[in-house]
């Protein structure tokens, strides 16, 4: 364990922060209060929490479509993030992004994404951008099992590596590329050796283990924040939802899912790490709880009572100085 | 105002040059970008001045389109360079799932200045794959802004309004026209985007084009001249934003319009463009609008299909006369 016992505590309260706002989303959802489409991060808190502790404000992070818990991690406002799933006007993005495109462009986060493998152009970008101003800023781009099969992935992965561009390649093996077990669609036994072929540093780590993900994400960042170039970090870890709320999951057994969220929960295991070094006991951890289920009450709160756009602001926002379509 | 005579090639070079000079966030990036200054040798001097500021990458259409992205939605004002514009299909996502939506779909958060430069067009007996005019796809992508200069002046106060602009701007800079000569002038002008430009007066008939389009038109007009018919020329110049106005006020005067691009026929921008003038000046129209496009196939490598394939100055008069009635 870390010294910092303050620190820990925090780490352990934003994973139960974003535990408690994946619930309430999926809750929500199924209640039809919800919108669209939403993907948990559920039993993925670790790595979220792990890399984004060791960030600066004014780092950049590009996320996914399971992206709330990078999101919560890099310091989101909780009102804003139920507020754009709720489709508000008062939301991060007025209601036009929904929960697979939020951005904070005030805290480095450059979005969300829709579209698999989706931020990886795009971080190489902001690491580009930081080569060119020559800052000490990096650059995170998370991604899942499932993203690293596109080609995005080794076209930034090349990119990054010739021009030793301050990004960090955070893959989540959650073991399931929406219905597609990961040992499927791979023929490596870990995906960070693929590093190799772009003579970055590549790493496998126990991705529910906050402090294995925490002490890796730490030397990559360290690194890259030196001028040393790129890491991949391969966090595996598990998917304790569906793809996406109300997946069927017939291509996996529940028992297996049981196993995981019992024996694997990183919240957990963190947990009881720092119970065995008196950082945490059972009162402190039900007043945590019991903390963050207030906030997440008053963010609800925020959500319902927040208005939704108007119709017509669906014309706003488009370009930066012509009003509506670009026709007029 | 200074004029000189000088290649399209020669105008975009000087209009960066100015720009970067004037703009520290300004860069280029792209394939083969330093050792011929661009395949074109369109980035001639660029690369002397500014070694740090026009970036070479591999082959990686997507995550050049990426830099472009990236960069600008944090600070910068990057020119993303496609050695030809049927190369756009390799960072299709980045620039319509990506570029045109992020302002968009996170509420105006944060703006995109980027400028992806294309060269585009046929004539060079490129065959199927470097030789496509797709503007039309950009044009159908909300977000994007789409600029398809004719002449070497059009070249300089586009490019040099498309790099200040704040939103994202596929420019279309057909390859065939890089060469073509123009008269320049040599002060730090802009042509704004969204505004046509009547480049020849006429009564009788009004010829809407655009990029190569354009120099079919100024043909057929000298030809069209000569039997007794008078033409007007409205070069469009920036498809998106669309000046409409201007477009109208030269059918008002003539009551006629053709065409003109070298873009195949269906769903081309001649496709809106009469939709939208029979929409808002159906009174004012005293014959059906006619397309002049290239016919829809992909463009063919020997050359006398290619000159088949493509719209010609016989095609431009025939289209006039069929307006005209004589």
């Amino acid at each position: 364990m870390e010294k910092d016992k303050k620190k820990m505590l925090g780490l352990y309260r934003l994973m139960v922060t974003i535990r408690q706002f994946e619930i309430m989303a999926g809750d929500d959802f199924a209640a039809g209060v919800i919108p669209g489409f939403i993907h948990l991060s559920i039993g993925q808190e670790a790595s979220s929490v792990g890399v984004c502790s060791c960030l600066r404000k004014d780092d950049y992070v590009t996320t996914t479509h399971r992206g709330h818990g990078h999101m919560i991690a890099k310091g989101a406002d909780l009102n804003k993030m139920a507020a754009e799933l709720y489709g508000k006007k008062t939301g991060y993005c007025k209601g036009k992004g929904g929960s697979m495109h939020i951005a904070d462009f005030s805290i480095g986060i450059l979005g969300a994404n829709g579209i698999v493998a989706g931020g990886l152009p795009i971080v190489t970008g902001a690491g580009f951008s930081i080569m060119m101003r020559k800052t000490d800023q990096v650059a995170v781009c998370f991604f899942g099992d499932g993203a690293s099969n596109r080609g995005t992935v080794h076209e930034s992965m090349n990119m990054a590596s010739i021009w030793k561009l301050p990004i960090i390649f955070v893959v989540e093996n959650n073991q399931y590329a929406s219905t597609t077990p990961s040992t499927y669609s791979y023929s490596v036994k870990d995906l960070s050796v693929r590093a190799a072929g772009y003579e970055m540093p590549g790493i496998t780590v126990d991705g529910n283990d906050v402090l294995a993900v925490r002490k890796a994400a730490k030397v990559a960042i360290e690194r890259a924040r030196s001028g040393y170039g790129p890491t991949f970090i391969e966090n595996k870890t598990y998917r304790i939802r569906g793809h996406f709320e109300g997946d069927p999951q017939r291509y996996r057994d529940q028992e297996d899912v049981y196993a995981q969220s019992t024996k694997n929960d990183p919240i957990e295991r963190f947990g009881s790490t720092l119970s065995k070094n008196k950082v945490l006991n059972d009162q402190i951890i039900k007043q945590i709880w019991n903390d963050v289920s207030l906030e997440l009450d008053k963010a609800k709160e925020f959500a319902e009572q927040s208005p939704f756009p108007e119709p017509e602001e669906a014309l706003e926002d488009l370009y930066v100085n012509v009003k509506t379509t670009g026709w007029e | 105002m200074a004029e000189r005579i000088m290649s399209a090639s020669a105008a975009l070079a000087e209009a960066l040059i100015e720009e970067m000079h004037r703009d520290q966030s300004v860069f280029i990036v792209g394939e083969d970008l330093t050792a011929h200054s661009g395949i074109f040798g369109q980035f001639k001097g660029i690369p002397e001045k500014y070694p740090d500021r026009i970036i070479d990458t591999p082959i990686s259409e997507a995550a050049i389109m990426g830099i472009g992205i990236g960069a600008s939605i944090t600070g910068m004002r990057p020119i993303v360079d496609i050695h030809f514009s049927d190369f756009i299909t390799c960072c299709m996502d980045e620039l319509c799932n990506q570029g045109a939506k992020i302002r968009y779909m996170f509420g105006g958060q944060v703006k995109l200045p980027f400028v992806l430069f294309c060269p585009d067009g046929a004539g060079l007996r490129g065959a199927a794959q470097h030789s496509q005019s797709l503007e039309a796809w950009m044009m159908h992508i909300p977000g994007l802004k789409v600029v398809v200069p004719s002449e070497a002046a059009d070249v300089k106060g586009l490019m040099k309004a498309s790099i200040r602009d704040d939103d994202p701007v596929v420019f279309f800079q057909h390859k065939k026209l890089f060469a073509k000569q123009g008269v320049v002038p040599e002060s730090d002008y802009q042509i704004p985007l969204g505004q046509a430009a009547v480049k020849r007066l006429g009564n009788d008939v009004s010829l809407l084009c655009y990029g190569a389009g354009y120099y079919l038109c100024q043909e057929a007009a000298v030809e069209l001249y000569s039997r007794d018919i008078d033409v007007e020329i409205v070069d469009i110049r920036t498809l998106k934003p669309l000046d409409i106005k201007t477009v109208a006020k030269s059918i008002q005067k003539t009551h006629r319009a053709v065409i003109v691009h070298e873009a195949c026929l269906t769903g081309g921008f001649g496709a809106e463009l009469a939709a939208l003038i029979q929409d808002e000046m159906f009174d004012d129209l005293d014959s059906p609008i006619k397309r002049v496009a290239a016919k829809d196939v992909p463009i063919p490598f020997s050359p006398p299909m290619e000159d088949f394939v493509l719209p010609s100055v016989s095609d431009v008069i025939s289209a006039v006369h069929s307006v005209v009635y004589r």
